[in-house]
């Protein structure tokens, strides 16, 4: 029987939520990695008891753990992230130059085809790739050289957080990193190109010609039009119909532009999904009212979804990888929020129940559809 | 063998109760037994010291007899009481947070 496993990391541990394809009732699995801050937890598309977790916290540093059995058992794999060469120097808050160090991984992105083959979105911003299951992983040193000097960390630090793979042109490769922008590879990796003509960022960056130095919060893109990204900046909810050589605002009516995650329907490649926050410097929803917005048009059109969801007294977040969707035929919403819950949705967002209500803090969201 | 405290994260990472004994060959110093611990336990590779720096991790503390030995060079011969498996080596997570 088909059903979906939600693959929640939170601040101290790792939670699994698996149901049947009713997504009615929900066994919870945790913490696993007790203690330890778990920035993302991702499946293989390729073999979905193949999981991956990055486990990190100040003390002890990166540890990534590998899974074969749907996270049932755990093995900590290789942790060494060595920039090539002479690693450089980016820009410090300040505008002074600084040099790259790791500090974590924030996102684990599997092959779309090979179990073994992994990436992962470092902070400071870079990207590697593992082809063994995680024992040894090489930088793809080229990312760097699209004007890294010129990066500088966004607010939660300088972190790659989101890859995207096109799922027609295995060459091609799309990666966000907050405060650099967007980029893509169209090379496996080799070479990457800033992709952030359109975006406008007046309060943080005045240069308007800047090629990177944006802070993209998160892209999605639906994988049967992979040409069509859509993105969650820092402010402003962008579209780009040629692949990221250019973009426009499609923020519309939103009661704030400014979020962190953005989601595209399993069937609907022009209906997304955004949660907006009040403003940069107050993390949680406008008027205390917990909603997602939903726009069936790919932008410029959004209506609240608000059934199930705290509609008084709610100040939490949505971080940027806390928001999926499975792909059953009634498409599953899911998130998870600062204040610990899990919200779900198994009518494309019209109705929401919290599948749990006091975990840690939560970092990231993925879904696994199971056969 | 040298007895090794961990802090309650690696323990839990290690799946070790609070104490490790560990079969040092040669010389007892602190970068012997923290090579040798990562060998009997692959996952802590990294944890105590950065494989890239070759550094302890800055809120990494070591402790022998009451003596911090955390600014000691790495090859520094440990106490006789640690040799002797009369005290424990301890590797301590530095308390910081609220």
């Amino acid at each position: 029987m088909s059903g979906v496993r939600l693959l929640v990391g939170t601040h101290k541990g790792a939670f699994i939520l698996s149901s049947d394809a009713k997504r009615k009732n929900w066994d919870v699995q945790g913490p696993l990695f007790a203690g330890w801050e778990i920035y993302h937890m991702n499946g293989s598309p390729a073999d979905p008891q193949r999981l991956y977790a990055s486990q990190s916290n100040g003390w002890f540093g990166q540890v990534i753990q590998r899974s074969n059995d749907g996270g049932q058992t755990w093995e900590a794999v290789g942790n060494k992230f060595a920039y090539e060469g002479v690693p450089g120097t980016h820009q410090w808050y300040d505008g002074s130059q600084r040099p790259w160090e790791f500090k974590r991984v924030w996102m684990l992105q599997p092959s779309l085809t090979d179990p073994d083959t992994v990436f992962a979105g470092a902070e400071d911003a870079a990207l590697f790739r593992s082809t063994d299951g995680g024992q040894n992983w090489q930088e793809l040193p080229g990312l760097r050289a699209a004007k890294g000097h010129l990066w500088q960390p966004g607010a939660g630090g300088m972190c790659l957080h989101t890859i995207l793979f096109d799922p027609g042109n295995p060459q091609r490769i799309f990666v966000a990193i907050s405060a650099a922008g967007a980029f893509r590879s169209d090379d496996d990796g080799q070479t990457w190109l800033p992709i952030n003509r359109g975006l406008i960022s007046p309060g943080e960056l005045p240069d308007k010609s800047a090629e990177v130095g944006h802070c993209v919060h998160n892209l999605a893109m639906h994988p049967a039009r992979p040409g069509v990204l859509f993105m969650q900046k820092h402010w402003d909810v962008m579209r780009s119909n040629d692949a990221g050589d250019s973009w426009q605002e499609v923020s519309g009516n939103l009661p704030s532009d400014f979020g962190f995650p953005i989601a595209v329907h399993a069937h609907e490649p022009d209906t997304i999904y955004v949660v907006p926050i009040k403003s940069d410097s107050e993390h949680y929803p406008p008027d205390g009212k917990l909603r997602v917005y939903r726009s069936r048009s790919g932008g410029n059109e959004w209506e609240a979804l608000t059934n199930g969801l705290p509609q008084k007294d709610c100040y939490v977040n949505v971080l940027r990888s806390a928001l999926a969707v499975d792909t059953l035929d009634s498409c599953g919403i899911y998130f998870g929020t600062t204040g610990g819950q899990v919200y779900a949705s198994i009518d494309s967002g019209d109705s929401w129940t919290p599948i749990v209500r006091d975990l840690p803090k939560v970092l990231s969201v993925e879904v696994q559809t199971l056969p | 063998m040298i007895r090794v405290m961990l802090p309650q994260h690696l323990r839990t990472l290690a799946q070790v109760s609070q104490e490790v004994e560990l079969p040092v060959e040669g010389a007892k110093t602190i970068s012997s037994v923290v090579e040798e611990l990562v060998i009997q336990y692959p996952m802590l590779r990294g944890t105590i010291v950065d494989q890239v720096s070759g550094q302890r991790r800055p809120y990494i503390r070591f402790f022998a007899c009451g003596q911090d030995l955390s600014l000691e060079p790495p090859d520094t011969l440990l106490p006789e009481a640690v040799v002797a498996g009369a005290q424990p080596f301890r590797i301590v997570g530095a308390m910081a947070g609220g």
